[in-house]
C-alpha cells in the first residue's frame, strides 16, 4: 500500500512562479524516503500541501488511501510534521508545547501526558519539560519538534530538514531515532541538505528540481549509476614525480597528497598493488565527495540543461 | 464511530479554549486590570464629578444609567483584542500552523477562538460589574437578558476580531479597526446618552450602529429601559453574528491570510 500517492500535482503562486510542474510520486509503506532537490526546488511547497499548509492549484493527493480533498480530517491524522522553521509559541513550557498539538488531534488529556513523557524522555527533553521555549537551544527545539509530530502516533512522519543547524552529536542521535521509528513502521520522508543523511537513512529518493522529479530510484541503484569515484590519498613520504598507472588518473594536491580517480572497472585492491610497485606507501584514505552529493549535482546540472534546452 | 469524532472535537475545542483562557489569565495586568482601571476612572469622573451635575437621564441618576453602557464597553474591547492579538499572533510566530496540520475543522478552530474572546470578555464585564456595585447600587431588571446580551456582543466582537487577525499583515493592522472603528463606535453607541438627546438626523445614522442594540438591549437587562424595542435588538445582533460567522468559515475554509 501506497504511504503517499501523489498524481499531477501542481502549485502556482499569486504572481505566476509556478513552484510544482504536476508531479507524480508515491512512498511506500514502512519507506525511508529521502526528498532532496536544491533550495527553491519545490521540496517545501510539495511538504507544505500533503500537510494542508499550503493550497494545491491542481492534481490529488492521497495518503493511505484517503484522499485530501474528500477526507481531509483523516489525512491529517496520519501525517506527523516536523517543519523547517520553528513554529512555536515561545513564551510556552516544552511540555505544554506537546500536550496542546496531542489536544488538537482530539487525544484526551491523559493519554496525551503519558504520550508526552514518552516522547520528551526519548528524545532526552523530559527534564527540560517546564523550560519555556524561548530557552531551548536550536538543537533542543528540532528535536522537540519531532516529539510534537510524533504525539498522534503518525503512520507517515514527514520531516524537512530536521538536522538544520544540528550539532553532530545531536544529529547522529536523531538518526538513531528515526532509525528504530521506522523500523517500528513509521514511514518516514526526509528531506535534508545533508546527502550523508539521505545515503545513510533512506532507502529510496527522489530528486525535485525546478518544480519537477529529476529522478526516483532506490539508493543503491542510483549509487550504481556512478562510474568513476574519486579518491584522496595521504602518503607516508613525498613523491615528487606521479607514476604512470593505467586505469587510474592521478594528480599531486600536494607532496603527500594525491588525488586519484578510478572508474568501477577497476578496484582498490589493483590501486594499491600499482602505487606499491612504484614505491608509494599509503598512510590513509578518503572519497573526495560523498557520492550520492556528487550524483546530485549531476542530475541536478544535467535537469537544468535539458531544462534550457527545451526552452 | 460518531460519538468518536465528537469526543474528538470536544477534546480539540476544549484545548484552543484552555490556551487561550490560560493566555489572558497569565497576563492578566495587561488584559483584565486596564479594564478595570478605567471603568473605574469613568465612574468616578463621568458618574461623581460631573454626573451629579448632569441630574438624571432616562428616569435614573445619570452615573446609574451609564453602567451597563461601561460594563459593555469592557466586554466588546476585551473580546474583540483577545481574538485579534492571540490569533494574529500565532500567525506572525507561525504556530496557527499546529491548528492547520491538525484534522480540527475549522468551525472547531473558529469555536475555540471565539469562546476564548468571550471568556475575556465576561471575565472583564464580571469585574467591571463588581467594580459598578461599589459606587451604584443597582438592582439587576434581567439577570437572563443581561448575560444573553453580554455573551452575543462578546461572540460578535470575537468575530469581528477573528476577521481582522486574519486580514492583519502586522501589528500595525490589529490596532487600526479597534483605534479607528470600534472606539468611535461604542461612544456613539448610546453609553453616555439617550438617542433622544440626538437631533432627528444623527438618531437615524445612529441606528446604523449596531452598538447601539447592543447597549440598549444591555441597559434593558439591567435598569429596565431601552431606546430599541428589545426583540429587534437581539434579532439585530443575532444577524450580525451569523453574517461574521459565514465570513469567518469562508475565509478559513480558503486559507484567506494563513496559507499561501
Amino acid at each position: 500500500m501506497s504511504a503517499l500517492a501523489v498524481s499531477q500535482l501542481t502549485k502556482t503562486y499569486k504572481g505566476g512562479l509556478q513552484a510544482l510542474k504536476g508531479i507524480d510520486l508515491s512512498v511506500e509503506e514502512g519507506d525511508f524516503f529521502a526528498l532532496l532537490g536544491p533550495n527553491g526546488a519545490g521540496k517545501s511547497t510539495f511538504i507544505g500541501i500533503i500537510s494542508s499548509l499550503v493550497n494545491k492549484t491542481a492534481g490529488r493527493v492521497s495518503v493511505f488511501g484517503h484522499d485530501l480533498d474528500r477526507d481531509p480530517e483523516r489525512v491529517k491524522s496520519c501525517i506527523g510534521l516536523v517543519p523547517q522553521e520553528f513554529n512555536f509559541n515561545l513564551f510556552l513550557p516544552v511540555v505544554e508545547v506537546v500536550l496542546n498539538q496531542a489536544g488538537y488531534y482530539g487525544i484526551p488529556r491523559r493519554e496525551a501526558k503519558i504520550r508526552a513523557e514518552r516522547y520528551l524522555r526519548q528524545l532526552d527533553l523530559w527534564d527540560r519539560r517546564l523550560t519555556p521555549m524561548r530557552q531551548l537551544s536550536g538543537g533542543l527545539k528540532r528535536r522537540l519538534m519531532i516529539a510534537r509530530a510524533l504525539v498522534h502516533q503518525p503512520r507517515l512522519l514527514i520531516l524537512d530538514e530536521p538536522t538544520a543547524g544540528v550539532d553532530i552529536e545531536i544529529r547522529r542521535s536523531m538518526w538513531t531515532f528515526l532509525r528504530e521509528l521506522n523500523a517500528a513502521g513509521t514511514t518516514i520522508i526526509l528531506t535534508t541538505h545533508y546527502l550523508e543523511e539521505a545515503e545513510s537513512l533512506c532507502r529510496n529518493i527522489a530528486i525535485i528540481d525546478h518544480g519537477e522529479i529529476a529522478q526516483r530510484s532506490s539508493i543503491t541503484d542510483l549509487l550504481k549509476t556512478l562510474h568513476t569515484e574519486t579518491f584522496v590519498l595521504n602518503l607516508k613520504g613525498k613523491v615528487s614525480e606521479l607514476p604512470e598507472l593505467g586505469g587510474f588518473v592521478l594528480q599531486h594536491l600536494d607532496d603527500c597528497t594525491l588525488e586519484v580517480e578510478m572508474n568501477h572497472d577497476h578496484t582498490i585492491n589493483g590501486l594499491f598493488d600499482a602505487l606499491s610497485r612504484n614505491g608509494i606507501e599509503v598512510i590513509s584514505l578518503r572519497n573526495k565527495q560523498n557520492r550520492l552529493e556528487r550524483l546530485f549535482l549531476d542530475l541536478v546540472g544535467r535537469h537544468v540543461a535539458e531544462a534550457g534546452d527545451r526552452a | 464511530m460518531i460519538w468518536h469524532t465528537w469526543y474528538r472535537y470536544w477534546i480539540t475545542y476544549q484545548t484552543i479554549l484552555g490556551k487561550e483562557i490560560l493566555r489572558f489569565s497569565r497576563i492578566w495586568v495587561q488584559t483584565i486590570l486596564p479594564s478595570v482601571i478605567t471603568t473605574m476612572l469613568y465612574f468616578v469622573i463621568f458618574g461623581r464629578l460631573i454626573g451629579d451635575r448632569i441630574g438624571s437621564m432616562n428616569g435614573f441618576a445619570y452615573l446609574d444609567f451609564i453602567v451597563p453602557g461601561l460594563i459593555l464597553m469592557g466586554v466588546i474591547t476585551n473580546s474583540y483584542s483577545n481574538v485579534v492579538s492571540s490569533f494574529y499572533s500565532s500567525k506572525f510566530s507561525r504556530y496557527i500552523e499546529e491548528l492547520l496540520i491538525s484534522p480540527a475543522p475549522n468551525w472547531i478552530i473558529l469555536a475555540g477562538y471565539v469562546s476564548g474572546g468571550v471568556a475575556r470578555g465576561l471575565v472583564v464585564g464580571g469585574a467591571v460589574m463588581l467594580v459598578a456595585m461599589v459606587f451604584t447600587d443597582i438592582q439587576i431588571h434581567s439577570f437572563a437578558v443581561m448575560l444573553l446580551i453580554c455573551l452575543m456582543t462578546a461572540t460578535l466582537f470575537s468575530l469581528g476580531g477573528f476577521i481582522n487577525a486574519i486580514y492583519a499583515n502586522s501589528f500595525d493592522d490589529i490596532s487600526i479597526i479597534p483605534t479607528f472603528v470600534l472606539t468611535p463606535l461604542t461612544y456613539l453607541g448610546g453609553v453616555f446618552y439617550t438617542m433622544d438627546l440626538l437631533p432627528g438626523f444623527w438618531q437615524t445614522l445612529s441606528l446604523a450602529n449596531p452598538v447601539l442594540y447592543m447597549v440598549n438591549a444591555f441597559r434593558y437587562g439591567v435598569l429596565g429601559v431601552s431606546d430599541i424595542p428589545i426583540g429587534f435588538a437581539f434579532s439585530m445582533i443575532l444577524v450580525c453574528i451569523i453574517v461574521l460567522t459565514a465570513i469567518s468559515l469562508t475565509l478559513l475554509r480558503h486559507g484567506v491570510g494563513i496559507k499561501t
